[in-house]
Parts: C-alpha cells; structure tokens; sequence
C-alpha cells in the first residue's frame, strides 16, 4: 500500500464527515450509534496502523512509507515516518479507542463530542507523519480548535477562562514558529523537511539593532521554535495554561492532552530545533537545562499542595516533561533514547491517571482530594490499578516510568552533573506528591458518608485499563521494545548534531584566522 | 478605431447600459414591484459578465491612449467584484423584503457603483481614477442613507459622504500635484517623471495625498474613522457589500497606481504602507475586543483585515501582489459567508446585532452554528482553514521583501484578532441559556453562508486554482 499513512490520518476524519453528514436527532439511539462510529473509527485505526509498525524497517534511518504530491504555492503534501515519529503515530492510535470508551457516559452533545475526537485524531496523526513545513504547521494548529471546543463545551465550571487561556497561549506560541518557517522557506528554497534536514542555516553572528546574535539565524530560528515547543511541552515558566485546561477539561479531553498533545512539543524539538538548527541548540542548551531543572523540582513542589487531583497530576506531567527536555538536549544516545521513551511511557501512565480520576469523578462529581477517602474499602480494583499506575509515575523499577527516567538522567550526567543532581531530587520529590495522594485518597477509614455507596470499576472501566497495565509493564521490563526501534534513528540524528556543530566551530576558526 | 477602444470597456457598457435601461423602465412600470425580480437580473447579468471576463479575457489592451487599461490584473479585480457583488445582492433580499426596503433603486445603484468599480481598477489615468472612483462613492452614499426615516441609516450616510469627501478632496490634491510635477495625468507619463529611485519632490507629495485619499476606502488606519459607524448604521445587506467589493476594488486601485505610476520609487510607498498596516492590524485587533455589536466588530475585523492584505502590497513585489489579490479573494469570500449569517440573526422579525444574542445558538441551530464556526477560525486565520492560506501569502512576501518586523507584527496581531473571533464561538457554543433567536428558515444567505464555509474548508486542497490565476494578474500589473 503507498498511501497507507494517508490511509491511517484519514479514517478518523471520514468518520467524523460521515457522523456529520448522516447522523441525526438526539435521542439515545443516535447517542449510541455515535460513540459505536467513533469507537470503530479508532479501533480499525489502530489496526491498520500496526501495518505501519509491521513494515517499519528501524535499521533504515531515513524516512520510509513517503508519500510525495504538489500543493499550492510550492508547498507539497507529504507524509513519512522515521525511527523517532513512528511510536508517536502508534501511541496516539493505541490511547484514542481508549478514551472514545473512557467517554462512554457522555450525554451531552454526544455527535458533536465524538466528531471532536475524530477530527481531533486525525491532526494529531498528522502532525506526527507530515514531512512538510507547512503541512506540519497546518496539523499543529488545527488541533487547536477541536481542543478549544473540547475543554469550552464540555469542561467543568471554569471552562470558558480555561479554553481561551488555552487557545491564545498556544497561539501565541506558534505564530512565531510560523515567521521562522516562511524565513526558512526563504533561505532554502523548500518546505520539504528531509531536505530542510540536511540544509546548512546560517549561523555566522549576526548583528540586529544594535545587539550581536551569536549563531545568527540559526539562534533566531531557534528561539522562535522553542517559543511554540516550550509552551506546548509545556516547560516552565509557560507551563501555566495546563493545570487550568488539564482541570477544565472532560477526562478524555485531559488524557488526550496529557498522552498525546503535550508529545508533540517534545517531537517538534527532535524533529526541527536540534537537527536545523544545532548551533543555536548548542548555545542555549545551558537555559534549557536549567529551565528543566528548575521545572522538575518547582513543579514537583507546586504538585505537592495541589488541593484538586486533576492539578496535582498536571503539574506532576510538567515536572515528567522536564526529563524529556533535559534528555533532548543532552543531545546523546541515553538522553535521547530516554526522552522518547519517557514521552511514550507518560503517554500511558498520565493517561491512565487522569482515568484514574474520572472513574471517582463519574461517580461524586467532585476533584477535591478532601471529598475522598478510604477508598479501598469499597473499591479493591479501583486501589490496585491506582496503585499500579502511581508507582509507574514515581518510577518505580519494572515500570515503563524508571526507564524513561533513568535513561534521561544517564544522558544529562554524562553532560551536567549539577543539573543531573537537582533533576534526581526530583524522584524523590515525585515519590513524595504521589504516595501522599495516594494515602489521602484511597487509604485509611471510609468515613466520608457520601463515599458509602460508592461502587467499584466496571467492566467497561477495567477493559480500558487493561492494555495500559499491560504496556507499561510490558515496556517497563522490555525497553528493547522502544529503543530497538528509535535507536538507529536517534544515533543517526546524534553523529549529524555533532558533524554540523563541528563543521560550525572550524568555519568560525577558520574565518577567525583569516 | 473607437470600435476597438469601445470593444475594450465592453462589460462596463453592457453594465451601464442595463442600469440605464432598467431605471427608465422602472420608473414608468410599477415601480418598487419588480424589485425582486430586478435583483436576481442584476446579479445574474452580473454573474455572466463575471464569466465572460473571467473565461474570455486574454492578453493586455489599452483604451482611449492608455486611459483605460483591460489586463490580467483588473481583470482577477473584477470577477472578484462582480462575484461578491453578485452574493450580496441576492443575499439580502429576504432581509430587505420583511422591512419594505425593496425599492428598485438598490439593485440599480449598486450596479452603477460596480461600474465605478470595474473603472477604477482599470484605470490607466488619474483622471479615469477619479471618475471611477466618484461613480463608485456616490451610488454607495446614496445606498447607505437608503433607510430615510431611520436615524441611524441618514447617519451613517451623511458620516461616509463628509469623510469620503474629505477623502476625495485629499486625493484631487494630490492628482493636481502629480499632475503639476509630471505634467501629465497618464499613469504611463507619471512613472517617466518619477523616475527610478529618486523622484522630485513635489512628486512625492502628490503621491502622499493619493495614498491619503485611497486610505480611505480602503478604511487602514488612521484614516479608518468612519467604518465602524457606517457599519453599524447602514442597513445589513447594504454593509455586507461595503465590506466586499468596494474593498476589492479600492485596494486593487492602490495597488495600480503605486505599481503603474510609482513603480520607480517603491522604496518611498512601501514605508508609508508597512506603517499602515502594522497600524490596521493592531487597532483592528485591539478595537475589536470590546465590541458588542457584531456589525462594528465586523468593521474593526475589516480594518485588521486590510491591514495584512497592505502588507501584501508594502513588500513591492510580484508576490506581494499576488499576495494581497489572492488574501482578498478569500477575504471577500469570508465576509459574504459571515454577513449571510448576520442577516439570518433576528429575534421576533426584528434584527439582532448584539453578540450576546447567539447565547445557545449552537444548540438550536447546530449546520449553521458549525458553518459560522468555520468562518470565524478562518478569519482568525488557524489553519487548516484557508483563510490561513491568505495570511501564509502575504507573510511570505512580507519577508521575502525584507520586512521580517512587519510580519513578527502581524502574526501577533492575528493573536489578539483571535480572540475576539473566539468570543462570538464562545457565545454560540459555551454560552448559558438565554433567549433564543428566531428559528431560520431556508433562505439564499443560508445557502451562502453554508458555501462559504464548505469553501474554507475543501479550498485546502488547491484554493480553486486562485492562486495562479493571481499570479498571472500579478505579472500582468508589476514589470
């Protein structure tokens, strides 16, 4: 099959047209019939993707499964996968039939809630397979509005502040990205990112009003990449638009975004800021560090006084993200290899959390820790994989969650030990808010009257966290999974970091001793 | 000899001629009766000069020694017009017909003020510009005060006819200093006197005071004042085609005479340009915000609006032409599907402009809700819809030209214009009970406003082929 990424995007999509076109009235069958479309949609999406996976040749470092056709203005519609995205596209095919069933007792504007899903799986995917500039931009933002409508329809009671928090923050974000993509379609000529890929940025300094740019353009570019991925990792100081959306949003909505949407940020930094532009990577990886340093252990702390659980496990998520940026921009095979695997294994951990949450939110309609308690009692199923997936987030060895953390520290260690020591407190730190939440909510006496009647998961509910459990125990004791896959891929991104900085710093002797 | 100049101002013949023909006939039979039927002649004669221009139209001629010019790009100009003149009028009927404003006049006047308009973008001469011009503005003043005995409808005309002709007057100063340097009004003369680089002074005076005056109708701040008032004053349909063709057309004229009659000094305009438009983009931006009436929110959204499509024309380039003529298609074609959703917004037959009148809205009326919501984000410019397509162009050429601070600018401009976009979703979708519109029935603006919005999302795919029928207008008019 030649389209088959195309194939994989678009399902999604035509559900979501046929949803629209064909369904109709409000009454409980239609309800029915809307969230089955959706449910079916996903699924045979994941299906046909593990075609992906079943072709995905990880010794090939460059992409494969290309698809290449002409688009307006010289722009061009293609789609690919490497080593570093082709996890990314089968994490988002895996977590969606997840939260479509997750999502099972919406009632309210059930068709327009599932077309948002939809549409929304769809921009994702693609953001993932574009193999164009312009078409990546074009998936990134357009996300944005499913998202936006997500959190403002069906979001609780601050919604409304929390969606345009949403919306303009990331906007502002990535409109900057933007004037750096049509620069860099300028200075190369193409939006082709294989070929942007191998293009050499200017990175002579140059001066601007006044102040001496070290790098040049690539430091600009850099800065105005970093602008967009660092508020949608989110990193801190930009990390704030997250807790309000994470507690704003219906559960799906909070797992969509904390298991696939907050990856992109990490992917855009692998996929445009290291390899474009290297030597203004170089020189405000020190900021990066410390601004992931600072993120682990403030986060961490923040997290820790968090009255609402769905805010304590967001800041939780920024404090993870850390990791991945501090990995990233270690910029070796451990560091990397362990950000990836990081982004991959809080896909499933932060996502089963947030159900976590919504299985007792379905139920009391509340978030406070305080309403909870003794939980345990009533609800043996739901302590155990509560338990489970807060050990993973704690990172606990034999869960997908030590490896990712573990790999990253390695790659930083080897690179900044001062930044691997604060990073490390944050193990700890994490230890700290997670069992504490855990004690507080699900251990000791039912004492809490309304708590009495309180019943266990369902099935529905148990299926849903059964292939979770499983992945992240499954990668906790096989990593090879993961790293055999982006490992070539990533080593190969490592040697052309390292050439084009090498070439950069001999350039720059060679035209001081002129 | 004049055969052939006439076979060249052919559309506009056929056009004034109907206008001529159908005001007599008008007059002695029946009156305001046939206005329905008027209306959909107009746009129809309309539609097929569109199409007649648009397929038939082919190569460069010149009329009446350079006077008047038929190219590729007047021609892109004009079936744009025509076109979005076309919507407006048909689309506003039902609105016109429940508050007995059928008069037969409308159809006719508006005729005559796109027959000013296919002058002015064909306009090789100062004189012919301001003709054009002229014929354009005074059917529209006269179109705006169409409602005699309301208040609101004898202001707004009164405002737009004091201010334009403020402007007119700016714009006559400046052709006769033009003309006193250049010592001809032919746009052909003009470039000779202007020369390459420097041009003599007086000279770039004239050329100032033409801006100024153009300025105007293109409504960029801060020559912006009277757009929101007129907006809001004028009957709706009578907006919705203020905020379309005229638009076209003025920018398609400055565009003209800074390309044929300036091209030498394009240093000098695009300065003044570049500070316009980061001016427009920003108080359309910030202005918008606090408005509750969505009619001047539409106003203040247009300025924004022109604001990109100058910066277009700032970067002084063949694309930055193409830019500006491609962001304006898709302007017009935004506008016509919101203001088609304007006309629908009544509350117990009478018309809504309040904002917080959609509270609820997506739920009563969920196709045309979703269709607004396309239109809106697409105004925003947030891809994947194409009003992004229209921001990526210009931007393009903004930065192309070397005018990378005019498009940091313009970006988070679109920023700030996102949010006011975003509060009209916020209402129809997110708001809290409230009482309800009236229930629309299937009208031509609905047909409209579903189209538009089916268009901003399928023209993804190739943008209709625009996009090089633009770049050949564009070739056409820089050189």
């Amino acid at each position: 099959m030649d389209n088959l990424l195309s194939i994989v995007t678009f399902i999604p999509a035509l559900a979501a047209l046929i949803l629209l076109v064909f369904l109709r009235g409000e009454d409980e069958a239609a309800q029915r019939n809307a969230k089955w479309v959706a449910l079916l949609a996903t699924g045979l999406t994941f299906l046909v993707s593990l075609f992906i996976l079943a072709g995905f040749d990880p010794s090939n470092t460059g992409f494969q499964m290309v698809e290449e056709r002409a688009w307006l203005l010289g722009l061009q519609y293609k789609m690919g996968v490497d080593g570093i995205s082709v996890l990314f596209v089968m994490l988002t095919t895996f977590i969606m039939p997840l939260t479509i069933a997750a999502s099972w007792n919406v009632t309210d504007r059930v068709k327009e809630y599932m077309i948002a899903f939809l549409l929304l799986e769809t921009l994702m995917l693609g953001v993932f397979m574009a193999l164009d500039l312009v078409l990546f931009y074009l998936f990134f933002e357009a996300g944005l509005i499913p998202m936006f409508l997500i959190i403002g329809i069906w979001g609780g009671k601050e919604r409304i502040y929390a969606s345009f928090k949403f919306f303009l923050y990331t906007f502002l974000g990535s409109v900057l990205m933007l004037v750096a993509m049509v620069g860099m379609y300028a200075e190369a000529g193409t939006t082709d990112i294989a070929q942007l890929l191998r293009h050499d940025f200017g990175s002579e300094t140059i001066s601007l009003f006044g102040f001496q740019i070290v790098g040049g353009m690539q430091t600009l570019m850099f800065i105005a990449f970093f602008a967009s991925f660092a508020v949608k990792m989110p990193m801190w100081p930009v990390h704030t638009w997250l807790p309000d959306a994470h507690v704003q949003a219906p559960t799906a909505g909070s797992v969509v975004l904390a298991a696939i949407l907050l990856k992109m940020g990490g992917y855009g930094f692998l996929r445009f800021s290291l390899p474009m532009f290297p030597v203004g990577a170089d020189l405000l990886t020190p900021l990066v560090f410390w601004m992931s340093a600072i993120a682990i252990v403030y986060t961490s702390l923040v997290a820790l006084v968090q009255e609402d659980m769905k805010k304590l496990i967001a800041y939780s998520s920024v404090a993870h993200m850390g990791y991945v940026t501090m990995g990233i921009f270690a910029a070796n095979q451990q560091g990397i290899d362990g950000a990836i695997f990081q982004m991959i294994s809080h896909g499933f951990i932060s996502g089963a959390l947030f159900l976590c949450v919504g299985v007792i939110y379905d139920r009391m309609h509340t978030r406070e820790i305080d309403a909870y308690g003794g939980l345990v009692n009533r609800m043996p199923a739901y302590a155990l994989i509560f338990m489970f997936f807060t050990m993973a987030n704690v990172g606990l060895p034999g869960t997908s969650g030590f490896v990712g953390e573990f790999l990253t520290l390695v790659g930083i260690f080897k690179v900044n030990t001062w930044v691997a020591l604060f990073a490390t407190s944050g193990v700890i730190l994490s230890a700290a808010y997670a069992l504490w939440l855990y004690r507080r909510v699900v251990m000791g006496d039912l004492i809490k009257e309304s708590l009495k009647t309180i019943k266990d998961m369902t099935t529905r509910e148990k299926a849903i966290f059964a292939p979770l459990v499983a992945m992240t125990l499954l990668l906790g004791v096989y990593p090879a999974l993961v790293t055999d896959i982006i490992g070539p891929s990533v080593g190969a991104l490592i040697g052309n970091y390292e050439t084009a900085l090498a070439n950069a710093a001999s350039a720059s002797q060679f035209a001081a001793s002129q | 000899m004049i055969q052939a100049d006439l076979n060249v101002i052919l559309p506009e013949i056929v056009l004034a001629l109907y206008a001529m023909a159908a005001l007599l006939i008008a007059v002695y039979a029946g009156k305001d009766r046939f206005t329905g039927p008027l209306i959909w002649l107009t746009a129809g004669l309309m539609a097929v000069l569109a199409a007649w221009i648009g397929i038939n139209g082919e190569g460069t001629r010149a009329a009446f020694g350079g006077m008047f010019h038929d190219d590729g790009f007047s021609r892109f100009a004009k079936v744009t017009i025509l076109m979005s003149g076309a919507a407006v009028l048909v689309m506003g009927q039902d609105f016109m017909a429940k508050r007995d404003m059928m008069r037969f006049e409308y159809p006719l006047l508006l005729v005559l003020s796109v027959i000013g308009m296919m002058v002015m973008v064909s306009a090789g001469d100062l004189m012919a510009l301001y003709m054009g011009l002229e014929l354009q503005s005074l059917s529209l003043y006269v179109v705006a005060a169409m409602r005699r005995d309301s208040a609101r409808s004898t202001e707004a005309g009164l405002k737009y006819f004091v201010l334009g002709a403020l402007s007119s007057g700016l714009l006559l100063y400046g052709a006769s200093l033009t003309y006193g340097f250049a010592g001809t009004t032919l746009f052909s003369g003009i470039i000779d006197a202007a020369g390459e680089g420097q041009a003599p002074l007086g000279l770039l005076f004239g050329l100032v005071f033409v801006m100024a005056g153009l300025a105007f109708k293109v409504s960029a701040v801060p020559f912006h004042m009277w757009t929101p008032d007129v907006y809001e004053g004028a009957p709706t349909p009578v907006t919705a085609f203020f905020a379309t063709a005229p638009k076209v057309a003025a920018m398609a004229l400055l565009a003209r005479v800074l390309h044929d009659a300036f091209g030498g000094v394009s240093t000098d305009w695009g300065q003044v340009l570049a500070v316009l438009s980061l001016l427009s983009m920003f108080l359309g931006g910030v202005a918008a915000i606090g408005q509750t009436n969505i009619k001047r929110l539409m106003a203040y959204s247009s300025i924004a609006h022109m604001g990109y499509a100058l910066m277009g024309l700032a970067a002084g380039t063949v694309l930055g032409v193409q830019a500006m003529l491609v962001y304006m298609a898709i302007y017009v074609t935004m506008n016509v599907g919101t203001f088609a959703f304007i006309l629908s917004m009544e509350r117990d037959g009478q018309p809504v402009t309040d904002i917080s009148a959609l509270n609820q809205y997506a739920k009563a009326e969920p196709g045309r809700a979703l269709a607004m919501l396309v239109l809106l984000f697409s105004l925003a410019g947030v891809p994947p819809l194409v009003g992004f397509f229209g921001k990526f162009y210009v931007l393009r050429a903004a930065y192309d030209a070397g005018l990378v601070w005019l498009a940091v600018a313009g970006v988070v401009a679109s920023v700030i214009g996102a949010f006011y976009y975003l509060r009209i979703v916020y209402y129809m979708y997110f708001g809290e009970e409230g009482e309800a519109l009236d229930r629309s029935r299937a009208s031509v603006a609905g047909v409209l406003l579903m189209a538009s919005a089916a268009i901003m999302v399928v023209g993804v795919v190739n943008l209709f082929g625009i996009e090089t029928a633009a770049q050949a207008a564009a070739a056409a008019l820089v050189n």
